[in-house]
């Protein structure tokens, strides 16, 4: 029955990626508020990336992968229909049947259907174990049928083949890759890269099989499969097949009710992107556009999606869709691959420039115009450059061809930057971002920051592979705009913490004077340094301690006037001056006796007591000459200091785990007590905050951990650079299914990695999206060892280790520090009368009141004068 | 039970050193004798009562020099100065509130982030 209608009719087919984009195109020119819009999706769950699928095999969930706001669809009046395809379309009535029957007239049209992954009419290839690769519902069946197999077959050598390949290794399953050109990837790379490209993949442990097709799956009695036989006659015995052999564009409905299609599929569409049928558009994988193509990649969908929205809105942009780039990046882990413009060197009279290196598995190649113009390339094993030489494309690059493809060091290194891109040069080809779009956001919409930039222009939020180029061009406009960004800590020191740290390391420098005196700024030496240089100098010579000789008890001698008060004090600072106490419970695990001690306490100095987010107990409203008598009785009970105060180590929260829950498969909270214990103490540029979870529930949340351990069943999955607070960031997966000792020695690598090389002040998190080659670099030097220091880093950490002691017990052994915990010099005895409490919820609270006040009422204290 | 050591009054720390150098401040009644320089950190602070009972913060920089201010924070109105960092810029010692990090200048209280915010700084000798 047709519903009553007001507005104009938009009903959308497929709410795939450009689906999405097309819907948020409507939205920015205005449509969705004119208009109805309707949206039949096929798929059991609203749009999401595609092109990050992979990611879900490194722990990206699904949830992460969507890319619909439910708060959009809502504030945009969208009726999206989840899991209700389109079945037939009339045109003559201009109506759309759904599956469930329901049936919706439009005034337009617009089918963004995508493709279906292709499968070759091979013998065996319905048998149980064989699968395609397009959809989240296809890998969560490809994760299950995978723990029953040890080997796997993927058809297909190209990108997403690879893609799958490296998906089914990452599963712990022998995976085998079945091509039948001569090469990998044929599209993308010619011969010589091919070549390449096969040496790295093989280094990883997958087999290679070129120039051969498959012939026939066998299967058991049992309907699953066996194996594969080939078309040279030999069988690859395997339990389970992905078919990964190209995509066809789904048309389907667009043949049913008579709109033209192309020869070998695809909705025809003009440079509008519209149809036969004027009522009725086409865009992304689905669509042949206006240069006979159909593109199989996500940028020209979305570049259709643009164009349909606006010709739907009545602002039709001035070209419209005409063709586009093809350039890709794969996203393997471990394989650097790249390809774009004209990479087989097609145009007539085109030169190459070839840099081959077949031992370290190096495969470069540019291809240029007689006049120098770059036409495209193809990067194997280092792809370093596409970020740069992809914009170059059709311009005459700055420099030297060779020097563009030669490695770093190797002769006369090109010094070419971003800088040297045209304004019109595109940046960013997932969302066609172009570097004058990324200098505006930095000179008119005040972007400071990767971050800020990205929000603002969408660049780098798609495969990520410009966000490189996105950093340096940020860097370059700010310094442009004499935003002078003074690299240095502070009025002190013109270095960052970073150089500090160096110099403190290299001349064993334990003297805060000496390093302001010696490397300080001219104006700063012989001063008193700063409230920013201070703690950080401190927390610097902390980290280093052992190495550099100075004492490890950060109140000792010069350290002490370092440090922030908190520090200074061994506890938190309240508003009212008084002080929290948050003895360390490793792994949030305490027995009956230690919580009786903890109620004890609390009860006899009247504190406040509460459970706090990290799993342990805060005590609030000591004063400070009642710090080191309510220690000595923790201290006594076995407590130490919790390091609530500093920026060390702070908690590592425990869940269960195998111990008591069904679904728990290694000890979580042992692994959590050992680690809190490890790097109790362990001072750093800011907190460290670290969790663990018996299994990939997560109940301990380590994804938002500094460092996060998650149990497999085969060992322990590590994120880093996780983060709650005002910004909060999921981990990134550094290493899968390590043992107790690689998980511990790589925690090592990394904490001190991150100690070494981060800004003061500065997250795992921040750091992480900082520090130039991002999450691959870090993986580099941890895992990888690239830079050689890995030694050298495990062996800080067990110095830490070894020199650990308990900053209050070491406290209360020393009468002078005690000396420093009195509310008066000259009135030790005397309570600092402004430190009140009113009762509040059968516990007490500050008295602000009395802060408020002018000053105190006078009066006079017995002692008071020496 | 572990022994807690209660800090101990100025009587014995001074007994033992001959040339003891005392801090004095001026207050409105004249100059008041706090404590003993040597109870002081370099480059940190101290609370201490005047004998109006008011709370001054007394900090010691590396020259030697004793500053002292009041010891309320103006901006929130707990009396904290005392345990800031002590800082200088252009030679000029500062502290810094240990709360929300206001700068302080340590000759004339004056504050350096606001500068319609002052706190009352005091003259000190050494005797
Ligand atoms: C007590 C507690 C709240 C509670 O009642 O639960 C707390 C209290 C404070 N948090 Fe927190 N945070 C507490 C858990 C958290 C958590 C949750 C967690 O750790 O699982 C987070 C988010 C996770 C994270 O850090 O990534 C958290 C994010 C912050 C942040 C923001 C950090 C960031 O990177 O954005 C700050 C500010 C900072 O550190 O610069 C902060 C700072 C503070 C300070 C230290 C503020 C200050 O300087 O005075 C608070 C002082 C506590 C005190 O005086 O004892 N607190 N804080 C929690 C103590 C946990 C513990 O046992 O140590
Ligand atoms: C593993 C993988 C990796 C990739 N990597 C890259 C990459 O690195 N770079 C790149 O550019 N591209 C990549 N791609 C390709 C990219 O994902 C596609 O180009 C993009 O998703 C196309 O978007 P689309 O909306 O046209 O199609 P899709 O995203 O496929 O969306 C079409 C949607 O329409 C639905 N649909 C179909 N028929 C109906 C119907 N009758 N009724 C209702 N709904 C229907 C489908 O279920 C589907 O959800 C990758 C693809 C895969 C699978
Ligand atoms: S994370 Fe897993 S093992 Fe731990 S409590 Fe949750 S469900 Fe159980
Ligand atoms: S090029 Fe893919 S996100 Fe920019």
């Amino acid at each position: 029955m047709p519903e009553p209608r007001q507005k104009p009719t938009i009903v959308l087919i497929g709410h795939g990626m450009v689906g999405q984009r097309f819907l948020e195109a409507l939205a920015d020119q205005g449509v969705t508020e004119r208009s109805r819009v309707v949206v039949l999706c096929e798929e059991p769950r609203p749009a999401y990336d595609r092109v990050q699928l992979t990611s879900y095999f490194s722990g990206v969930t699904p949830e992460q992968l969507s890319m619909t706001d439910e708060a959009f669809i809502a504030e945009h009046g969208i009726e999206l229909y989840v899991g209700d395809p389109a079945e037939s379309v009339d045109r003559a009535s201009r109506t759309v049947t759904a599956r469930s029957g329901q049936t919706f007239t439009y005034d337009t049209l617009v089918l963004a259907t995508g493709s279906y992954p292709f499968v070759p009419p091979v013998p065996g290839k319905d048998s149980d174990g064989c699968f395609v690769y397009r959809t989240i519902e296809d890998l969560l069946a490809i994760e299950e049928y995978a723990k029953g197999a040890s080997s796997g077959v993927v058809v297909g050598g190209g990108l997403l083949g690879l893609e799958a390949a490296g998906a089914l290794k990452g599963l712990g399953v022998d995976a085998h890759i079945v091509e039948f050109n001569d090469r990998l990837m044929a599209i993308q790379v010619d011969a010589g890269g091919g070549a390449a490209l096969r040496r790295k993949i093989e280094d990883m442990g997958l087999s290679v099989h070129t120039g051969v097709g498959g012939k026939e799956i066998t299967a058991g009695p049992d309907g699953r499969v066996t194996g594969m036989v080939l078309s040279d006659g030999s069988t690859i015995e395997t339990d389970m097949v992905i078919f990964s052999a190209g995509v066809r564009p789904r048309d389907q409905l667009a043949r049913a009710c008579g709109l033209d299609v192309g020869e070998r599929g695809g909705i025809v569409v003009d440079e509008r992107c519209r149809t036969s049928d004027p009522a009725v558009y086409a865009v992304g994988e689905c669509a042949k556009a206006v240069d006979g193509m159909v593109y199989g990649l996500v940028a020209p969908g979305y570049e259709m999606a643009e164009t349909a929205a606006a010709a739907i809105a009545g602002t039709v942009d001035a070209e419209g869709f005409t063709g586009a780039d093809t350039s890709t990046k794969l996203k393997l882990l471990g394989v650097d691959v790249a390809s774009f413009g004209d990479a087989h060197g097609t145009a007539e009279g085109c030169l190459d420039v070839v840099y081959a290196d077949s031992r370290a598995g190096v495969y470069k190649k540019l291809v240029m115009a007689k006049d120098g113009t770059l036409l495209g390339g193809v990067l194997v094993g280092d792809a370093e450059a596409y970020g740069l030489l992809r914009p170059l494309t059709g311009s005459v690059p700055p420099a030297d061809p060779e020097s563009l493809v030669l490695p770093a060091g190797v002769g006369a290194p090109a010094q070419l930057g971003p800088s040297a891109l045209p304004d019109e040069a595109v940046v960013c080809s997932c969302h066609n971002v172009t570097k004058g779009t990324i200098r505006g956001a930095v000179t008119e919409h005040n972007c400071a920051t990767v971050p800020e930039v990205k929000k603002c222009t969408k660049a780098g939020t798609g495969c990520g592979s410009c966000v490189k180029v996105l950093g340096q061009l940020l860097g370059d406009e700010l310094a442009a705009q004499g935003i002078e960004v003074d690299p240095g800590l502070c009025g002190c020191f013109g270095q960052t913490r970073q150089e500090l740290y160096e110099i403190v390391l290299a001349l064993r420098l334990s003297s805060f004077q000496q390093l302001l005196d010696g490397h300080g700024r001219p104006e700063a030496r012989g001063g008193e340094g700063c409230e920013i240089c201070k703690p950080a100098v401190a927390s610097i010579i902390a980290s280093l301690a052992p190495v550099i000789g100075a004492d490890g008890y950060v109140l000792d001698g010069e350290q002490a006037a370092l440090q922030d008060t908190n520090d200074h004090h061994l506890a938190n600072l309240q508003r009212n001056g008084s002080y929290s106490i948050v003895p360390r419970i490793p792994g949030g695990e305490i027995t009956p006796e230690k919580l009786i001690v903890i109620g004890e306490v609390a009860k006899e100095f009247g504190l406040y007591t509460k459970i706090t987010g990290g799993q342990r107990i805060d005590l609030f409203g000591a004063r400070v000459d009642q710090l080191p008598v309510i220690w000595a009785r923790l201290v006594d009970a076995g407590f130490e200091s919790g390091h609530a105060y500093g920026k060390a180590l702070r908690t590592v929260k425990s869940c269960v785990g195998q111990t008591w829950c069904r679904y728990g498969v290694q000890d979580s909270v042992k692994m959590a007590i050992d680690l809190e214990l490890r790097y109790r103490g362990l001072r750093a540029p800011h907190k460290l905050k670290s969790a663990v979870s018996g299994c990939q529930r997560e109940c301990a949340e380590a994804q938002s951990k500094d460092f996060g351990v998650i149990a497999t069943a085969n060992g322990w999955n590590l994120y880093v650079g996780g983060n709650g607070g005002a910004t909060p960031r999921h981990g990134d997966l550094l290493a899968q299914d390590l043992s107790d000792a690689e998980l511990v020695r790589l925690i090592d690598r990394f904490l001190m990695f991150y100690i070494r090389t981060a800004d003061r002040l500065e997250r795992t998190s921040v750091w992480l999206e900082r520090i130039e080659g991002g999450l691959d670099h870090v993986r580099d030097v941890v895992v990888h060892d690239s830079l050689g220091i890995c030694d050298e880093l495990e062996a800080m950490m067990a110095e830490h280790v070894a020199g650990y002691r308990d900053e209050w017990a070491e406290t209360l052994d020393d009468p002078e520090r005690l000396r420093r915990f009195v509310s008066f010099v000259n009135a030790p005895d005397a309570p600092d009368p402004s430190v009140r409490f009113v009762p509040e919820r059968d516990q007490t609270k500050p008295d602000l009141e009395i802060l408020a006040g002018p000053d105190l009422p006078v009066r006079t204290l017995e002692g008071a004068q020496s | 039970m572990t022994d807690v050591l209660i800090p101990e009054g100025q009587e014995g720390a001074a007994a033992d050193t001959t040339t003891v150098a005392r801090v004095e401040v001026r207050t409105a009644d004249g100059w008041a004798a706090v404590c003993d320089r040597e109870h002081l950190v370099t480059g940190r602070g101290v609370a201490a009562l005047l004998p109006d009972g008011s709370q001054i913060a007394l900090f010691l920089d590396r020259s030697g020099t004793v500053h002292a201010i009041g010891n309320r924070d103006p901006f929130t109105g707990a009396y904290v100065l005392s345990r800031g960092l002590l800082g200088s810029v252009d030679g000029k010692p500062f502290v810094a509130s240990p709360l929300l990090k206001q700068r302080f200048d340590l000759a004339t209280g004056r504050c350096l982030d606001d500068e319609t915010v002052t706190v009352p700084a005091y003259a000190t000798r050494l005797r």
